[in-house]
Parts: structure tokens; sequence; C-alpha cells
């Protein structure tokens, strides 16, 4: 069957078979790898993109469900070569190790923050209780999107979105820099 | 450029690797697309032990999207259905005449995509003669058991082998002179290591060149390239191991797995390149598993609380092969460090290891090969015994404590410890609890029918694996190379062969090599994980990479500043006794102005300026750092949880950390480090276990029965550190990757005892899921690693 | 990944539409709502259907509304939405209780109300919910005898006959679930689980309506400890008329307890289970009473 899928504001259609699920069609048939998968059962959340402003959890998803919808990965988040303050924030506080969750970890902070622009820390994992993690321990993302919601960026799109935080684009490009990040413990 | 607090490169630097994987550009195995690429699935039994009566392949290989289907018969003409473990036994790649574990391999499918290699194994048809299985150790080892291992010449029980280490008559010499002997039987359950990305490999054979090439989940690429090259017989110079991004090691990802003999045949067989990625049911059912160390501790200490000896007798379920990952001369690890981090006379432990019907393994899961046992079981008898002794677990601590005059310090088994100040780490981290707040509370609870606990773990870990006299794997030194490279216009490539799986290796040893050379992280690129670009070594696992591969980045940092030096003296037309090393330059001694940094050096040696002849052009070295000893971090651990015992639920409210890695290069990264295990803590001691029903079926086989930590369950951990820097290390620094997850479980576990005093529970195994709380609080004692009744 | 076996794909346009394509493909056609019941069982292949019916474009079952006396809910409604309607808090806090740990937030995104219901899994938190609640459910089929509109209400407890069985007819589908509202109510969840998100070891719901200080009305719900039809009347039996106090909440669990039929697992032994049904039935309860009391629980 064929499918349209807007994928990061880039139209695609593909024939697919009506069982290939989404998280297949994004990386296999679009190239598009920096969404992950880990699980067979919907437990770890290294799949979750957005489906239509919603983040799901994509290997539970058929490609076929999101034929004329909107899907929105990691590949995404950088604009205009500026990074998003939650990929900022990221890798500001050390919230990513191996990064195989931080893809999926990322899209939901950043919708948590597009509707609760300062959430708590219980709030954060409350969020990201459906997202496994195996190296952090999860208290540097918890940071991270603590750090993210600090910039005040507001929601995707809008005017303000688009002015964003100079500082973000440039600083995670070059690593290696002896930065304190805010969030070192006393 | 330098860091924090003028310790030169070192600091709290940002990672260099993050760049790509906040953009979602990692390139994990899964990523790997290549021209002509097929997909490999494996045919798993789903029976644990049964004799093979036939296979049918004629379906599959009628799929018209089926480009090969592999049976154990056809790899056996290749003298590849078996192939070597670690521990000097045979496993099967894909079974021939029976099987022996549910799930594991049977047969290989290679097909255009990966659902349609899905379908095709439904075609294989396998007649299966079922056998009695045995998934329990201890009655494995009974008279009449099925015998497992057949494919044995001789064989006629389960039993593998017997170790031994300690004084046994020394110890049975303190335990006679003792006031108080305690006895505890613990089980640490088998559990999975389970990192996010499952194990896979993308291999092409060139049928032209005849150069196999891999790309592979591996921690350790030279050393799978050497067993490749012998398991396989193709020349090992023509095999090249790449091991991309890594999503998470833990100790999965350091075995040689079936499915690579498969991929690597299939692309053989095909002309064409496979990939087989396993699923996450495959991961938890057929991978290296961990622990399953069914264990009775002994424990002798005076009335007062002085303890005399350790015994420790041990009952080890290896799987239906004999998989474990470790040095060779240590079967059961480094399980013999068991006394742990205290003073006593004599020490003696047993372990014998058995086969059961289920997955093979062992050694994995951040155990810094059976550390994370044995911590275990010491620092629960030290509870049981302050329990029995009525003494507060921290007195109890505090009074047998190796204090720091006593280093370096020989064990009773044999561990020469090199550094360490315990006391000040254990009452730092009291420091931090407010423990006598804790307590004060916790008797305030107590009167109404409230139960906190405060449970404490003090651990030593010996990492760094090591001395290549005494430790090697599969026979191959474990000694690490280091190559660097210093360019013309003062930019260096260190080539390790350690390998990142999210330890930020391209960022810390950056820092390392910048921090002897005076240089910037940034001009300091990181190559690993690729066997043709990068020096041999043993890889990453056991908390090896910085005492051990991080050890060699700083000597061949400094054998290439001492050429620095040597071509620096031409430069500055003196001899090179008379400059010293200081701010990054070769500068002459009483003249400072005269100096040269690296970066001119680097030009220099390229150029056509005449060099003394001890020193050759360019600016490159190479070595091989055989480390004299492991290293040995500590820590001291205090966990809070509190206990509904209406529900048998446990919250841990609060968890302490104080850690010791000596020198940290990073100590950004040397948190999340720690912060990952304390969450592995929570996992093991309160939710994960691999368990199995009478007739072999394996309970964990998803991450619906298999749980794994969230967000939710863990607290916002609370560091502290020491800094006890490491003797013999060049830069005496210590491995710090597995602290936490060896430390934290015996905390966790310590502290809902304690909560549960009142209702006389002294013991429950881990996990502590609800219903085995509620369970102890009943006096029920459940075993968890069998099906419940 | 595991993934799927070969399925055949339609799209519904309407809940006409829908019904016409079950009937067109037959009983090995399945209706794919959220999908996060039915792909995660194709996927292990232990569902195997045909055809699927995709009705997410079916956006009038998507709701919460207060109609004629009724919480009425779609039963596209996303677990989210439900966990985030105020209508639904205000009424029946039993509803917000449960949703909050079904599953985990990512999940709940995309999960429905009807599909979990219809996937009738023993252990699933809001069959107990709608059963303390004693909702009716609305089923949608072709029409006939009896049923000239083609609809057709189902009480809560009806609507599950065993395992992974449910009322609903090849050719029919769920469309709404409807609680009435009457005054003086209270209602809360209990859910014990080895871990957020997970399945529940032992789980109850309850619901009280006071008549002064007694109890004029009460639904316990039960799951996951083998309750017939996820209930215990027993319990509420005891319990209307009796006053609202803790003695008659702990008879009340007991008598709970002992009407289940818990089996071991890996979640727990069976007399675990049966502890639970009795612990989480008193919590849940008082928790109710609060509620109905107008207190902060």
């Amino acid at each position: 069957m064929q499918i349209t899928v807007t994928v990061n504001d880039v139209a695609f259609t593909r024939e697919v078979e009506p069982r290939l699920l989404l998280i297949h069609f994004l990386r296999d048939d679009l190239g598009l790898t920096g969404s992950h998968w880990g699980c067979d059962t919907s437990n770890c959340g290294a799949c979750v993109v957005w489906l239509d402003e919603t983040p799901v959890k994509s290997c539970t998803v058929l490609a076929a469900m999101a034929d004329g919808r909107r899907v929105f990965t990691v590949e995404g988040l950088e604009r205009g070569g500026r990074l998003d303050p939650v990929q900022e924030g990221f890798a500001r506080c050390h919230g990513l190790q191996c990064g195989f969750c931080t893809p999926g970890m990322m899209l939901t902070a950043r919708w948590l923050l597009d509707h609760n622009p300062d959430p708590s820390a219980e709030q954060i994992r409350e969020a990201l209780s459906g997202q496994v993690c195996r190296c952090t321990g999860y208290e540097n993302i918890v940071r991270s999107v603590r750090w993210a919601a600090g910039q005040g960026v507001a929601v995707r799109g809008s005017p303000a979105e688009a002015g964003g935080s100079a500082e973000a684009g440039g600083s995670a490009e070059a690593g290696g820099s002896a930065e304190t990040d805010g969030e070192a413990p006393a | 450029m330098t860091g924090q607090d003028g310790q030169g490169a070192y600091g709290r630097v940002r990672r260099k690797e993050d760049a790509r994987f906040i953009r979602g550009r990692g390139t994990f195995v899964d990523d790997i697309q290549l021209p002509g690429m097929l997909h490999g699935a494996i045919l798993r039994s789903p029976v644990p032990h049964a004799r093979i009566v036939a296979i049918d392949t004629t379906a599959a290989e009628a799929h018209p999207r089926v480009e090969a289907v592999i049976t154990g018969q056809a790899l056996a003409e290749l003298g590849l259905a078996w192939m070597p473990t670690i521990s000097q036994d045979a496993q099967a790649v894909l079974a021939t005449d029976k099987v022996r574990f549910q799930g594991q391999e049977v047969a290989f499918v290679v097909a255009q995509d990966r659902y349609s290699a899905r379908d095709a194994l439904e075609l294989i048809h396998v007649e299966y003669e079922p056998l009695p299985v045995v998934v329990d150790a201890q009655l494995a080892l009974a008279p009449g058991a099925p015998v497992i291992r057949d494919d044995l010449p001789g064989k006629t029980t389960n039993h593998i082998f017997d170790w031994e280490a300690g004084d046994k008559a020394a110890t049975d010499e303190a335990f006679a002179a003792a006031d108080v002997v305690v006895s505890q039987d613990m089980l640490y359950p088998r559990s999975h290591p389970a990192p996010l990305e499952t194990c896979g490999m993308v291999a092409e054979m060139d049928p032209v060149s005849g150069k196999l090439t891999v790309w592979s989940t591996s921690q350790a690429p030279h050393a799978h390239r050497t067993i490749f090259a012998l398991v396989a017989g193709l020349p090992e110079h023509k095999i090249r191991v790449v091991s991309p991004d890594i999503g998470g090691g833990f100790g999965n990802k350091a075995p040689i797995y079936p499915g690579y003999i498969c991929a690597i045949a299939g692309s053989i067989t095909t002309g064409r390149p496979v990939k087989w990625v396993e699923d996450r049911s495959e991961n938890l059912m057929s991978g290296s598993f961990a622990r399953d160390y069914h264990m009775r501790g002994e424990i002798a200490a005076t009335a007062d609380g002085r303890v005399l000896g350790l015994r420790a007798t041990v009952l080890a379920d290896h799987g239906a092969f004999n998989a474990t990952a470790q040095p060779t001369k240590y079967p059961a690890g480094f399980f013999h460090i068991f006394t742990g981090s205290y003073d006593l006379q004599a020490a003696h432990c047993q372990v014998t290891a058995v086969y059961t019907n289920k997955a093979p393994g062992g050694v994995a899961y951040s155990c810094s090969f059976r550390i994370t046992e044995a911590v275990y079981l010491v620092e629960r008898m030290m509870d049981v015994l302050a329990r029995e002794i009525g003494m507060d677990p921290a007195e109890l601590r505090m009074k047998n404590l190796l204090r720091p005059e006593q280093f370096p310090y020989t064990t009773p088994s044999g561990w020469e410890y090199d550094s360490g100040d315990y006391p000040r780490a254990l009452a730092l981290a009291m420091e931090i609890a407010g423990y006598g707040e804790l307590r004060r509370e916790q008797a305030a609870k107590r009167e109404h029918g409230e139960y906190m606990g405060i449970g404490i773990s003090f651990f030593t870990e010996g990492v760094g694996a090591g001395p290549r006299a005494q430790m090697d794997i599969l026979g191959l030194g474990m000694a690490d190379g280091a190559s660097l490279r210093v360019h013309p216009t003062g930019t260096a490539i260190l080539g390790v062969s350690c390998q990142t799986q999210g330890q930020g290796h391209e960022t810390t040893f950056a820092q390392i090599v910048a921090h002897e050379l005076g240089l910037s992280p940034d001009d300091v690129e990181v190559v690993h994980g690729d066997t043709d670009r990068t020096p041999y070594g043993l890889g990453t696992y056991g908390s090896r990479s910085t005492p051990v591969s991080g050890a060699a980045a700083a000597m061949v940092a400094r054998k290439v500043r001492e050429r620095a030096r040597i071509v620096a003296s031409a430069m500055l037309e003196v001899a090179p006794g008379d400059l010293e090393w200081a701010d990054g330059n070769w500068r002459v001694r009483g003249d400072p102005d005269q100096a040269k940094g690296i970066a001119e050096i680097a030009m220099a040696a390229h150029s056509s300026l005449e060099l003394p002849a001890e020193v050759e052009g360019h600016l490159d070295a190479e070595v091989v750092y055989n480390p004299p000893n492991l290293t040995f971090p500590f820590g001291a651990y205090i966990c809070v949880t509190d206990v509904d015992a209406g529900t048998g639920q446990v919250t841990v409210r609060r968890f302490i950390a104080v850690d010791d890695c000596g020198v940290q290069i990073n100590p950004m990264i040397v948190e999340g480090q720690v912060h990952g295990g304390l969450a592995d803590g929570i996992g093991m001691a309160l939710m994960q276990v691999i368990a199995f029903d009478s007739g072999g079926n394996c309970l964990g086989g998803s991450f619906m029965d298999y749980l794994l930590p969230t967000s939710v369950e863990c607290p916002s951990w609370e560091l502290g550190q020491t800094v006890t820097p490491s003797p013999h290390h060049p830069i005496g620094a210590k491995g710090i990757g597995e602290s936490a997850t060896v430390g934290s479980p015996a905390a966790i576990v310590n502290s809902v005892m304690d909560a549960l005093a009142p209702f006389g529970v002294r013991h429950a195994d881990m996990p502590l899921t609800p219903a085995n709380v509620w369970s102890a609080i009943q006096g029920r004692r459940l075993r968890t690693d069998l099906a419940f009744t | 990944m595991q993934v799927p076996a070969h399925v055949e794909y339609e799209k519904a346009s309407s809940v006409g539409h829908a019904l016409s394509l079950l009937a067109r493909y037959g009983p090995e056609a399945r209706i794919l709502a959220g999908g996060h019941s039915l792909i995660p069982m194709m996927k292990l292949r232990l569902a195997q259907p045909e055809t699927l019916v995709d009705i997410n474009g079916l956006t009038e079952l998507s709701y919460v509304e207060v109609t004629g006396g009724e919480l009425r809910i779609g039963a596209l409604t996303r677990h989210a939405q439900l966990l985030d309607s105020a209508a639904a808090g205000e009424h029946f806090a039993i509803l917000h209780d449960a949703e909050k740990v079904i599953a985990d937030p990512i999940v709940r995104n995309w999960g429905t109300v009807g599909g979990s219901l219809c996937q009738a899994d023993p252990s699933e938190d809001l069959s107990a919910a709608f059963a303390a609640l004693k909702a009716v459910m609305v089923i949608r089929g072709p029409g006939g005898p009896g049923h000239p509109d083609g609809s057709r209400t189902v009480s809560a407890r009806e609507f599950h006959t065993g395992p992974y069985e449910t009322v609903v007819a090849a050719g029919e589908m769920l469309t709404e679930i409807r609680i009435p509202i009457s005054p003086g109510g209270g209602s809360a969840y209990e859910k014990v689980g080895r871990r957020v998100g997970d399945w529940p070891v032992g789980a109850a719901g309850a619901a009280i309506w006071l008549a002064g200080d007694l109890v004029g009305d009460a639904g316990i719900g039960l799951t996951a400890v083998g309750a017939r039809q996820f209930a215990a009347p027993d319990a509420e039996e005891f319990l209307r008329g009796a006053p609202a106090t803790e003695d008659s909440f702990a008879r009340a669990g007991e008598i709970a307890a002992e009407h289940c039929r818990p089996v071991s697992d890996q979640r727990g032994p069976a007399d675990y289970k049966r502890h639970l049904a009795g612990e989480l039935t008193v919590r849940a309860l008082r928790r109710a009473l609060r509620r109905a009391r107008g207190e902060d629980a």
C-alpha cells in the first residue's frame, strides 16, 4: 500500500507493507537512524518519536497508521544549524553516555517543556517513566531537562522560538571545551 | 587550555562524542546499510533440553526472499558448528545433536529483508525429542540428574570444576577461636546486563580480496579478531573488526555469540554483507547472563565485634556451556576478593560450578569478574553479624575496616590492595547521610508502625586486569597498547585498544594526552574500536579502561614528550638535560623565555632540522602497558528505604554514594558512571531476575518480566568523593565504571532487612519485590530463582 | 525487534464504514485503535489477524463529556485524554487514579480506553475501575432483531466473559462507556506493581455513595486476582447499609479477598495476591470515603 508521511516537515510517499512498523519505516526506508529500538514489548522507549504532536512508541505503531500524519524525530530538533535547548542541555549536563536512549528522551523532554515550561524534577521523572536508560541513572537527564527549562525558549514554531538561544547553537559543536556545566554538585 | 583547579586538561570537560549523539547521528550496528546487504535471523529452540531428531528447511529455502538457510550440519562441515569459549569449554554455534537450553540457536536464515527472515523462521520444521530438564543448580549435582554435556567425552555428571582460595586451616582455627559464628545462605540471582542496544553484527566477506570486515557490538574488537581467526581458520591480517558506536555494553558485549559466527558464515555463503541483530527476547534468553551464585557465608568474630574469619561456599550455575568471561587462571573470577575491606585473620572460599539447562555466561553486568558477588556476600554477612551481636552496622564496619597505614595490604586470599583510606570514606558518607539523625527517625517511626531502613555497603574493587603474567583471556595477556602521532601542525591522534560504550573515552583519553603534552583536548583525536587502526589490547570491561588503556595513553604521551625534549634540545641548541617541562613547554632551566611547545616541536620534528642520533624524525610513539597490579577503587554507600508493610512495597528514599577512584580525569564523567551503577543496584535489589520454571522455561525473556528501573524508582543520587591515588598507576587513577553496580545492591538489601528487623526477618533474597518482602514479613522466605507457587 | 506477520489493512472513515469492513472481512478482522494491545501481540505472533480495520480517524469516538446525568467516554478516547479530563476527575477520581498507573505516559498517549477494555487482559486496570463504577458499555453492530439501530448496552460486569474475551461479537465494536452520576459519591483506585508501569500484582477500585454515615451504595472492582467479572459483589452487599467505618471496610476487604481466585505467577504467589485483594480494597475504600466527604485524599 502507498502511504504519505510528513517527517520533520518533509513529505515522503512510499510503498510499504501494512505490517511495517513505523520505527522500521523511519530507519530502514527513510534512513533516519536517529530513532532506535531496544525491546519487543513496548517497554523501553528507545523508539519514541512524535506522531502529530504527541510522543508515541513508534515500535508499536504501524507506518500505515502514520499515513497522512506528521512525524517528528530527533533529526528535526536542530533547526537552521541551531540546537534545541534540550539538545544543549543534555550535552551540558552529561545527560547522555552511550546515546542510545537519548533521542527518545530528548523528544519527550521537548514535548514536556512545550506543555509545562517549568516542570519539577518529579514531573520530569514521571514524564520519562516509560523510557529506559541503562547508563545515566537518570539524575543527569533530569538536570538536562531542568537546564533546558531554564532557557525559557517558547514552544517550537512560535516567533519567540525563532530567536532562540544564541549560545545553544555553537558550543556543543566544538566539544572538548573546559566549561563547567551549571549543574556541578557541591 | 586548562581545565579546572589548574589541573591541566583534567576537569569537567564536556564530551566530544555528544555532538553526534544529540543529533541522532551516532552509528550503531543496526544503522549500518551496505549495498546488497542481507538480513539474518536465528531459529531458536523452544524447549530447554531435547535431542534433535530432524530439521527440515525445505519450505524456508523455497521462500522467494530467502537466500540461504544454514544449520548446524552445514556449519559442521566447515568446522564451525562449535566454538571455543573463554573458559576453555566448547559452545554450540548451531545445535547439532541436542539443544541444551531454551532459546539455543538451531538454524540461521539469510533473507533479503528482516521481515522475510523472521517469516522464514516459521517455515523451518524441527523435530525434538524432549529430555528431562534441570534448572536447579543443586539438583543438577544430585545423582540421577540428566547429563547435559554428553558431547564432552566421558562426561557423566553436570559438575564443571571445584576451585578454592585462601587458607582453610587458618580459617578453621579462626572460627574455632571465635565467640560468635553466624552463617547465612544467600542467592545472587541470575540477572542480565540488558544494554539498551542488543547485540549484532554486519559481516562482509569480500570474495575478491578475501578480507572479512565485521561491524559488531564488541567490547573487545582485537580479541574478537583473534578468536575469529582461530575459529574460522581465516588469516588474522585479513580480518577487520570495527566496533562502531555501542549502545551500552556492561559485559553483555564481551563474548562472541553464535549469531556473529552465523553472520560471518552467511556472508561467506552468499558472497554479500549479512546483518544479524538480535531482538530483545534473544538477548535476554541467550546472551550472557550474570551472577547465579548460590552462596553460603560464614563469619566469625569476637563478642565485641572484631571479625576474625570469613568463609564462603558457592554453588555456581554456569548454564549449559561454561562461557564465563574472565582471565584464564581465575575460573571463579575475582570472587576471592570476598574478604572485602576488612582486616581479618583468615578466609577461605570454595566454588563448585555446575551445568544446567539455561543459557551460558555468568560473568557480566558490571561485575568486575564476580566482585559483585563477593561484595554482596561480605556486606550481607557484616549486617547479619551486626544484628546478631546487637551492634550498629556502621560501628561494626568502622571497627574492622583496614586502616590507611596498612596499605599496600595483602588480603588473606592474596590480593595486594594498592591504596585506600576507608574510615574517611565511611565517615564522609555518614556525614552526608546524617546517619545519627536517620537512626533517630527510624526509632521514632518504629513506634508508629512505620518501617524505614538504613543500609550500608562498603566495598573494595580490584579492577584493571591485568598483569599479563597472571592475567590472560584465552592466552592473550591483558596488556594494552596505545599509539600516538603528533602531526606537523601540532594536533594529535591517539589510538587505543579499549572500546567505549558510553564511558566517554573520546573525551577522557584526549584529556590524558592533552594533560601530558600541554595541548587542548580539542587537539587530540581518539581513535578506537577499529582493529585496522589501533594497537592491540583486550578491550573494555571489568573497569579496565582507565587503569590499563588510560595508563598506556599517559605512557605513550610521556614517550612522545621525551622525544620532543630531544627535538627541542636541537631546536634550542642546548643539551637535553638542560631542559625542564613546565606549562606545556620544554624550556631551558634558568632561561624560561627559551621554550618550545609541542606544536612547534612537532613541526620541527617533521622538518629538515638536523636531529641528534638518539631520536628519529616525526613525533610518534607506541607503547604496550603491562599493569603491575590491579587498581583498587572503593566506596561507602548508604541507602535509606521505606517499606510499606501492608503491601511489601519498597521505596528508595535516599542513596548516598562516596566513591574513591583515585585521581579523576573528568569528575563529570565519574559522577555519571556512579549514577548509572546505582540504578543497577535498584534493579537487582528490587526487581530484576531471570527465573525459570521447573520445565526449564525462561521467565525473564522480555522487558515485561525482566524489569529495569525507571526514573521514578531512582532517587536523586547524593554523591561524595575522596581521592586516594593509586601509587602504581602513571596518573594515580583507578577504574570507576563498575563500582556503583558492585557496591549498591548490598546497601539496598541491607536497608530493607534493617527496615524489617522488627518482624524478625534476617534475610530475604533479591529481588525484593513486594511479594517477596511481604512473604518475608509473614515468615515465608521465597526462592526467587524459580517460579513462585 | 520482533515483527508482525503479513496482514491486510483498511482505514475506516466512519463507524458505519468500520462495521461494514468488519462484516466484509469476517471474524479474522480486528479493530485497530491505539494498537498498544494488539500490535505487541501481533509482533509476538500471538495474534495473527488477517485484516486490520484502522479506526484512528474516527475522532467522533474520542470524547469525555457529561450528558444526561452520565459521564460518557468515547471508546477511542486515549488514556492520556481520560487522565487529562477535568470532568472525569471531578466525578470519578478512580479513573484518574487508575490512568496514572496504567502503562506509562507515552503508551497512554496512543492507547485507548476502548482498546484496553476489548483486549480484556485479566490484569486490566480499567476493567476493575469500570466494574467498581458499574459502568455500562455501548456496543454497536450491524443491527438486527432486538437492536434495530445496531446499538446495544451491556453492563461492565457482563462485558468480560473470560481472559481476553468479551461479549463484543465479530462484526461489532465498542463505541462508548457510560457511568451514571449520583450525588454523595467518592471513588479511588489502589494498585501494587513491581515497578511503575508494570501490570498490577493486585489492584482494587472502590466507589461509595454515602447516605449520612452509612454506605448507601458501594462498588468494588478487583483486577489481577481472578475476581469474577472484575468485581466483589459479596463485599459490596456487605457494605450496603453498613456504617462507613474502618471496621466495615476491614470486613469488606476480608470478603473481597475470600471471593477471588488468584493464581501464582512471577508477580507473586497466590496467597500474597489474595492478601492484596483485601488490603487494597480497604485502602481504596478509605480514600473513596475521604473523597465522598469532600476531604483531601
